[in-house]
């Protein structure tokens, strides 16, 4: 089963990344465009078929390695389901 | 003093921190690859600069599961010496040795320059060779250097004195102009509560030799030299 990995920068963390996406998409003529943040999602392909499991086994990868609790903040599910 | 160096797939400022040591301070000094259990018997150690396994996922983070870094870790929780440059700073945040995180310049650029930082102790094993708010160039080369942390948290840094060094400009200034990369109050260097660990983005050991402009950062290890003689 897939488990899907979402790590963000937390909020009120300024987001260089993001903050130069927002420019070039204003340059671009989308002036709509505010407080643009750029994370990562990370695609986990994880033997066995118990959901709950591999969902709070994915939780504590994330905690471990995949997010960096100072700085980012991340949520957890399978493909195809919500967050 | 007996040194090690840990060399991560990836590291390229090992040489340097080697060199630095061995031939420059005349310091006992070896490599030690990051697959290895043992430290064997050592007085400090050096996590270079680099790009540790390219930097993947976030700089310093695999690094820190290297299996060198338990002993590297249980070393510092001892009171061992340990003195992390750029990507070994970044290895200490990752680690939870030091507070905070190493996130990317500000400009999002790749900066490679001879930067001004200041010393904010003197009183410190880390710095007690300079002169008080000493201003010296010392080589920055990071795209992950902004230092965070959040502000209750900055708040007992600084209370405690943590901050070591301080980017500024040639005469001393720290401002938003001296400030290269977006680090929270400049912070180029901080030290834990135990005072055994530092961690710090510019390269102490690339200014070691007066043949290479100068040799003001060789104070930071001759003052743990000095102070660890005297201990």
């Amino acid at each position: 089963m897939k488990v899907i990995v979402e790590v963000m920068p937390k909020d009120g963390i300024l987001d260089p990344q993001g903050k130069a996406v927002q420019q070039a998409l204003h340059q671009l003529g989308y002036g709509e465009v505010r407080n643009v943040r750029v994370g990562k999602r990370i695609v986990l392909n994880v033997e066995g078929s118990d959901k709950t499991i591999a969902l709070k086994r994915a939780e504590e990868m994330a905690d471990t390695l995949l997010a960096n609790e100072n700085v980012e903040g991340f949520k957890v599910h399978l493909a195809g389901g919500k967050a | 003093m007996k040194w090690g160096v840990i060399v991560f797939p990836g590291s390229n400022c090992d040489r340097d921190a080697h060199d630095a040591l061995g031939r420059i301070l005349k310091q006992e000094v070896r490599f030690i690859w990051h697959k290895e259990t043992e430290l064997g018997d050592l007085d400090g150690i050096i996590l270079p600069g680099g790009f540790s396994y390219g930097d993947y996922l976030r700089s310093g983070a695999i690094a820190t599961f290297s299996p060198v870094m338990n002993e590297v870790i249980s070393f510092a929780k001892r009171g061992g010496i340990v003195i992390g440059i750029c990507n070994g700073f970044q290895m200490l945040t990752e680690s939870g040795l030091l507070p905070g995180a190493l996130r990317q310049n500000h400009s999002l650029s790749f900066i490679c320059q001879e930067q001004p930082i200041r010393v904010e102790r003197t009183d410190t094993r880390f710095t007690n060779q300079y002169e008080s708010h000493q201003v010296m160039g010392i080589p920055i080369a990071h795209h992950e250097g902004s230092y965070f942390l959040a502000d209750n948290e900055l708040k007992r840094l600084e209370d405690r004195g943590g901050v070591l060094f301080r980017y500024c400009s040639t005469d001393g200034e720290v401002d938003a102009n001296s400030n290269p990369n977006g680090s929270v109050n400049n912070i180029a260097g901080i030290v834990n509560e135990g005072g055994n660990v530092l961690g710090m983005m510019p390269h102490p050991e690339r200014r070691c030799d007066d043949l290479i402009y100068h040799s003001d950062g060789r104070l930071i290890f001759e003052s743990v030299i000095e102070e660890f003689a005297s201990a």
